[in-house]
Parts: C-alpha cells; sequence; structure tokens
C-alpha cells in the first residue's frame, strides 16, 4: 500500500488537538489563562507601561508552553496509555510524530495565539520587518522547546517524573528570565545569570523590535546565534537521540 | 509465516534478566501462544519481536527480517496491542481506529470505511460514537483488538489481551480471534492456560526468560509422564497403582495423574465401587505444572511432587 505521511501528521494532530477540541470544548479557554494571568499581572504592577513587552511575553510563553505541554502529552500517551509502543511498532517514524504532535500544540492554543495577536496589532508598535523579525524569533522559541519537550517525554516512565520536567522547564525558561519585562530591569551581576536561559536571547530579540530595549547590530546577531545553536542541538537530540526504542 | 530467535538475551539495566539465551524457530499461520507464569518474560519477548525494544544480545527474526537492523520494514507489517495499552477516554471508538490508520498512513476517507469494518467484526458498530471512558472494560480490550485489525498487518501482536476480562467476555475475545487468526500470524500471550489451549495452534512454554518447551498441544502433551488424568468425584478412595501421581484436590474431588493403561486399570475398581469419575487427557494446565514444577527442582526424572 502507499502510506501518505500527510495522514501520519495528520493522526496526532487529530489525536492530540481536534479531537480532543471537538469531544471537550472546555479545554479551549486551557492555553489561555497561564500566559493572560501573567501579562494581567504584568501590565497592572507597572500602570500599563510594560503592556507591550507583556503581550510578547506572552507569546514567547506561549511558543514554550507548547514544547512543556507537548512534554506532558506524550509523557501520558506513552507511559499511561501505552500508545507510543503502537506508534513505534508502526510505520510512522520518530520524526513524523514530533512534527504532528508539534503542529498539535500549535492548533491546541490557537485561541491564545489568535488572542495575543489581536493584542499586538492593538498595543505593540513595530515596523513589518520588525513584525517578520518577532515572527522568526517566536518560530524558533518554538522549535527548541517542542524538540526538548519530545526528548524528555521519550525518557520519562511515569507520569509523576514527566510533571517534574515541565515544572522545572516553565518557571527556568518563561516566568524568572526577562520575557514579560525588560532586560533592563535586572541588576548586573544577575544579568550574566539570565543568559543561560535560550528564552532571554529570544526576548532581546523581540524587545529590541519594539523600541524597549536598544540591541546594537553585533548583539543582535550574537543572540540570533545562539539562539539558532540551542536550537539546532536541541533539535537534533529530539531526531537522534530521544529514546525512541527502548533499551 | 516465520519467528525465529538465536541465543535472544535481554538484561534490563545491567541486572534484571528477563530473557536468557532463547533459541526457538516457529512456522506457521494461525495462533501463536506464549505462556508463562507473571514475569517469565513474555512482554520483553513481544517488545523486542515489535521493534519497541533492543535486545541485549542474541537475534531475532520475524517473517524473515531482523527486528534489529531491518526494524523499518518489518513496522510495516506487524500491529501490535501492548499489554495494559487502553484507548484514550477523549476519543470514540471510531476516532481511535482511525487515527491508528492514519498513523500507518491510511488516509482519511480509506480509514473510515476500514475502520467501521473492523467495529463491525469485533460487534462494536453500535458504539462508534460514544466516548472512550464510557467503555465497559470488555469492550475496551475489544476497541484495541478493532484497532490492529483495521490494518493490512499481517502480523498482529496481542500481550494479555483478556487479562482482567470476566470469563463472558474472555470467551466472546475467544470466538473473535479464531475468527481473525486466517490468513495472519498471531502471537497471543496469556496466563490462562485454558485461553492458550482453546486458541493456540503452536504454544510456547517460558519460564523464568528459558524456553521450557514449544509444540502443539498433542506434541507438549505428548512429552510429559503423565498426559492422563482421572479425576474421581471423592476422596476416599484406595489406590495402589505403582507409577501414578494422586492428588487430593478436595474433600470431594481426587486427582490421579499416569499413563493411560496405567489410569484404564484403575477404571475396574470405580466401576465396581459405584465411585463416580471422569478420565481426560492432560490439560495445558496440567501440562505447564509438569514443565514449570520440574524446573523447580533437581532432577528431573526424580522429582514427583508437583
Ligand atoms: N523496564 C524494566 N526494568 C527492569 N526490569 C524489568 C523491566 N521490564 C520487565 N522487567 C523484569 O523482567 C522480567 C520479565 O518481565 P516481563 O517480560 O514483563 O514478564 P511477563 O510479561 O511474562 O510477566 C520480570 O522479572 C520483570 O520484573
Ligand atoms: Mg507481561
Amino acid at each position: 500500500m502507499k502510506r501518505r505521511i500527510g495522514s501520519q501528521i495528520m493522526a496526532s494532530i487529530l489525536v492530540n488537538a481536534i479531537y480532543a477540541m471537538i469531544n471537550y470544548p472546555i479545554i479551549l479557554l486551557n492555553t489561555l489563562l497561564a500566559p493572560l494571568a501573567i501579562l494581567a499581572v504584568v501590565t497592572f504592577a507597572s500602570h500599563g507601561t510594560l503592556l507591550p513587552v507583556a503581550v510578547t511575553g506572552a507569546l514567547i510563553m506561549n511558543m514554550v508552553s507548547s514544547g512543556t505541554s507537548m512534554q506532558q502529552d506524550l509523557s501520558h500517551l506513552k507511559n499511561d496509555m501505552r500508545l507510543q509502543d503502537m506508534i513505534v511498532s508502526s510505520p510512522t517514524t520518530s520524526t513524523i510524530y514530533i512534527v504532528g504532535m508539534a503542529i498539535s500544540e500549535i492548533v491546541y492554543s490557537i485561541p491564545t495565539i489568535a488572542f495575543l495577536i489581536v493584542l499586538h496589532f492593538i498595543f505593540v508598535k513595530t515596523t513589518i520587518l520588525g513584525g517578520f523579525i518577532i515572527f522568526l524569533a517566536l518560530a524558533t522559541t518554538f522549535t527548541f522547546s517542542v524538540s526538548l519537550g519530545f526528548f524528555l517525554s521519550t525518557f520519562t516512565s511515569d507520569i509523576i517524573q514527566s510533571w517534574g520536567f515541565s515544572g522545572i522547564i516553565s518557571p527556568l525558561l518563561t516566568t524568572i528570565p526577562p520575557v514579560y519585562y525588560p532586560i533592563t530591569y535586572i541588576p548586573y551581576p544577575y544579568r550574566y545569570l539570565s543568559y543561560l536561559s535560550p528564552t532571554t536571547y529570544a526576548s532581546e530579540i523581540v524587545q529590541s523590535q519594539i523600541g524597549v530595549f536598544h540591541l546594537g547590530f553585533q548583539n543582535f546577531v550574537i543572540s540570533w546565534v545562539v539562539l539558532i545553536s540551542i536550537t539546532v542541538v536541541l533539535g537534533y537530540l529530539a531526531v537522534r537521540r530521544s529514546r525512541w526504542r527502548e533499551v | 509465516m516465520r519467528i525465529a530467535t538465536h541465543g535472544l538475551t535481554k538484561i534490563y539495566d545491567k541486572k534484571y534478566q528477563a530473557l536468557d539465551q532463547l533459541t526457538f524457530n516457529v512456522d506457521l499461520n494461525g495462533i501463536f501462544s506464549v505462556i508463562g507464569r507473571n514475569g517469565a518474560g513474555k512482554t520483553t519477548l513481544i517488545r523486542i519481536l515489535s521493534t519497541e525494544l533492543l535486545p541485549t544480545s542474541g537475534t531475532a527474526f520475524v517473517n524473515n527480517l531482523d527486528v534489529v537492523k531491518d526494524a523499518t520494514a518489518l513496522r510495516n507489517e506487524i500491529a501490535v496491542v501492548p499489554q495494559e495499552a487502553r484507548p484514550l477516554p477523549w476519543l470514540t471508538p471510531l476516532q481511535t481506529v482511525r487515527s491508528y490508520l492514519m498513523w500507518r498512513g491510511y488516509s482519511y476517507r480509506e480509514s473510515k470505511e476500514r475502520s467501521k469494518d473492523a467495529l463491525r467484526s469485533l460487534g462494536l458498530e453500535n458504539l462508534e460514537k460514544v466516548k472512550n471512558r464510557k467503555l465497559s472494560g470488555g469492550q475496551k480490550r475489544k476497541l484495541m483488538v478493532a484497532t490492529v485489525i483495521a490494518s493490512e498487518a499481517p502480523i498482529i501482536f496481542l500481550d494479555e489481551p483478556t487479562t482482567g476480562l470476566d470469563y463472558v467476555s474472555r470467551k466472546e475475545m475467544w470466538e473473535i480471534l479464531s475468527r481473525l487468526k486466517k490468513d495472519r500470524l498471531i502471537i497471543l500471550t496469556t496466563h490462562y492456560l485454558e485461553e492458550a489451549e482453546i486458541l493456540g495452534d503452536r504454544i510456547m512454554i517460558l519460564d523464568k526468560g528459558k524456553l521450557a518447551d514449544i509444540g502443539s498441544i498433542d506434541e507438549l502433551r505428548s512429552k510429559i509422564k503423565f498426559p492422563y488424568v482421572l479425576r474421581i468425584m471423592s476422596d476416599n478412595v484406595d489406590i495402589n497403582e505403582d507409577g501414578v501421581e494422586i492428588k487430593r484436590v478436595s474433600n470431594r474431588q481426587t486427582l490421579v495423574y499416569g499413563t493411560a493403561s496405567k489410569i484404564y486399570n484403575l477404571v475396574p475398581y470405580l466401576v465396581t465401587n459405584k465411585i463416580k469419575f471422569t478420565v481426560e487427557q492432560a490439560s495445558l494446565g496440567n501440562i505447564f505444572e509438569q514443565y514449570v514444577g520440574e524446573e523447580d527442582g533437581g532432577d528431573k526424572n526424580e522429582k514427583e511432587d508437583w
């Protein structure tokens, strides 16, 4: 028979996003809450001045959450449902599975992304080129985050362990680093520490495009190089080094 | 279709030995049943054969494809229901089967018809649109079986598909499996020996990761010391026959194990004394006890107290 890769990718999207949303519409609100809560707090605490930063921050957080929720979803499907064993032993490859599941996470958070994009157009001032650069930074963040999520999920053996991973990743990558506030708010020497998080580079790039932070051309290039390198490494780990078939 | 292993060994985490130099070779269409106690290594064997788990050493071939080197090609020919696999509670049965077919590469359209056919053949057609979480335990297991038989895979692995089901649901599953086994090879593990006896065209007994024996039920029976069982409906009998084993099961029954001629020597005594009895061939349960019991003790031929 002829096997269609499109169908194989679609299967993950149907199971992990579309069927779940059709059968339980309440979960549409689910992904909306976490970024909006922080967005509200930051906006009110800054008397509205940080609203543009918080909107782009919420978008970055959404990209990172796609990775952490992918890791949780896949751990659940693998360990509690034994679905991954059925997939591993089928003609679907790990790469097809990652791509399908990654898209499913985006589909799942369409309501949030749509809402944030509307806020972005109303409150955030940037050029067309700036908008495009922000999009690229978000897409890169999404890619390293789902790669990390997939990689970790293949090593989990139960759901508690999986909560452990995502409980660590989420604050380390989104709440603490300068995602929701400008990096200049962090005094030295702590600012150096924030450069340990890949999201710091993404938010430097994004914040430089909305006028809250000046990033020289050289530093702009460095941020991209670091962000892309991290993404390549994590992408390699996900495709080549994850524990698809167990040992 | 053929399954062959040579020296197949699995040691988890460098310390837990699950399979120990397993070597066997079977060639059949129908049901190949793997039996053994909990922890015997059944799941480990299934997971290695179905390319989910790497062996520590040794080789294994399914349909002449190496499970390690030819895994990609082999995955086109197999479908697996892992032990304790459950349908996702937020899907319907139709969505469950259909998504699995799409993961195998069927188009959205094709997968619908095939899924409906498979659900119908397992008697689940009226439940197509119910959420899986509302299904009974037996229906969930049938749904998992429907999922894999909907595919084109000629080789199906079912790891303990009936464990935990009530007797009626298990019998329904047996009827289904014996209908589905035509033109396919179904590798079925179970610890219900009755199930393996009824369904297994070839039976493999695993004991602590080692091969105890392999063959049809008649072949296995022909190799044991006591292939017949006399069931006497009384515990108050006086039997003096050499070369048989006597076991009081309860205050209502006594079992006597022996060869056909030894057993028939006892019949006149029972008839004369009007004691009720039946004579049976050793069941797979009896055979299993003799194989696995022997492993526990020392000399095979001396061991008597199984
Ligand atoms: N992932 C694992 N890590 C360590 N030991 C394991 C693992 N899986 C199984 N075992 C051990 O291997 C042996 C065989 O297990 P298994 O193949 O599940 O047997 P069965 O399916 O016949 O009950 C058991 O002793 C079990 O505890
Ligand atoms: Mg098992």
